[in-house]
């Protein structure tokens, strides 16, 4: 081992996980940060399509708490290798297609593989024992241990004095006694440790990190599957289910409607993969149509489209279809009326006026 | 302006990627460059210009220039000693 200790740390950009470096930091550690992009995580992105979300801070949270702490960060692309965790989780899935425990045995199994790539010595997790039901709970922790190949590697310091002694403690990289117990799930005793180590400012409290843990996102992506037959999927299609209304009219193809100028710009993105519809006569959306259509569908969808246009009121509107080859050719149709689309039509419920 | 001073830095093309990716296609690409040498990013995700500059800051990089035209924006960073 080196002189000084060295210690890689999952960082969510939450506070959890920003107090475990930070206690890590403080026995004389040298610590890096470590995060890993799924594809499903909130940060980022979605704020930067939507324009009324265009003037958020853009932070990276993992990013923000790295420069907080005084430490590098190495963001890792994990979107093709965590497709396994998510489609077939050996755990099961948390209330929604939340893969919890398989996530964090994975997450841990990557950041074992970083650490003994660069010669670090143990890894380090802001999990606390009780927090989450599915992953942080005195029987799962040693789980995640076993499966991810780290055994006692892995210091929890937030936990650790509830928590069989690890290696850094027994080699006495760290001194046990100036770990925590913090156990459940209320936040105060997270809270009251930052203040006693002086920081001031965190992000989110806990979760929210993950689009996977949302109902309607999860509704949306079960769709995705079963219309396909499958539980492929690639980047661009998780990215789609986060943006515009998404209406199944028919079970072989669903509209993606975008709801405002910067999902617009954002589907045009997308043209060449999906054939498209945007109106011609009335201000309106672009609407993405992923699926099997067939000349009868077109008329319907362009129905939808036109009743989220300006011409809604209007006896007919005009659009342009265009396939993903660049071919347009022009529609004229009655706008359906807005009580006329079941609410079965909206996946996941979602109307996607939020 | 668009380019003059901007003509020597190898150029890393992540327009139309979303955050994080940006930052892991900057991070891969600066992993094999040399010390002192700089590279030129091309984003479209307003948020790469917040989260470049602050992954070169906790990594020891320096970002040199930042230039806006239209929807892209080029970010120069010339890599530090880490």
């Amino acid at each position: 081992m080196s002189e000084q200790p060295k210690a890689v740390a999952l960082i969510s950009g939450g506070l959890d996980s920003m107090l475990a470096a930070r206690v890590v930091q403080d026995h004389g550690v040298h610590v890096e940060g470590i995060n890993f992009y799924t594809g499903f995580c909130v940060e980022g992105h979605t704020h930067a399509i939507r324009s009324k979300d265009q003037q958020r801070p853009k932070r990276n949270n993992a990013l923000w708490v790295a420069e907080q702490l005084g430490m590098p960060l190495h963001i890792v692309d994990v979107i093709e290798e965590y497709k396994e965790v998510l489609t077939r989780p050996r755990y099961g899935y948390g209330a929604n297609l939340n893969p919890c425990l398989d996530c964090k045995v994975f997450m841990v199994g990557k950041a074992r593989e970083w650490m003994e790539a660069n010669g670090f010595d143990f890894i380090v997790t802001g999990e606390v024992i009780g927090q989450r039901p599915k992953s942080q709970t005195r029987d799962k922790l040693p789980v995640i241990n076993r499966d991810s190949g780290v055994e006692d590697l892995l210091l929890r310091p937030l936990s650790a004095k509830l928590l069989e002694p690890t290696r850094p403690e027994r080699e006495g990289w760290v001194d046990r006694e100036r770990l925590f117990e913090l156990h459940g799930r209320s936040r105060k005793p997270q809270f009251a440790l930052a203040r006693e180590l002086g920081i001031e400012a965190w992000a989110q409290p806990a979760g929210g990190c993950c689009f996977l843990t949302d109902a309607t996102y999860s509704a949306k992506l079960a769709d995705l599957w079963q219309a396909r037959g499958s539980r492929e999927y690639d980047l661009d299609d998780i990215m789609l289910l986060k943006v515009g209304r998404h209406l199944r009219p028919r079970d072989h193809f669903k509209l993606i409607i975008a709801r405002e100028a910067g999902e617009t710009r954002f589907l045009q993105g997308y043209k060449r993969r999906y054939p498209h519809l945007r109106t011609t006569s009335h201000g309106g959306p672009v609407a993405l149509i992923d699926g099997d259509w067939n000349e009868h569908d077109l008329e319907l969808a362009a129905r939808l489209v036109a009743r989220y246009s300006s011409g809604r009121h209007a006896e007919r509107v005009e659009l342009e279809f265009e396939d993903t080859e660049g071919r347009v050719r022009p529609l004229s149709v009655p706008p359906m009326a807005s009580d006329c689309v079941p609410d079965a039509w909206y996946v996941g419920g979602d109307h996607g006026d939020s | 302006m668009w380019g003059g001073t901007m003509a020597t830095a190898e150029e890393l093309d992540c327009r139309h990627l979303l955050c994080p990716l940006p930052v892991i296609r900057t991070q891969a690409r600066v992993a094999r460059m040399a010390v002192g040498a700089e590279l030129q990013v091309v984003v479209t995700d307003p948020g790469a210009l917040e989260d470049i500059p602050a992954w070169c800051r906790v990594h020891g990089h320096e970002v040199v220039a930042t230039e806006a035209a239209g929807d892209e924006q080029r970010i120069r960073i010339r890599v530090g000693g880490g």
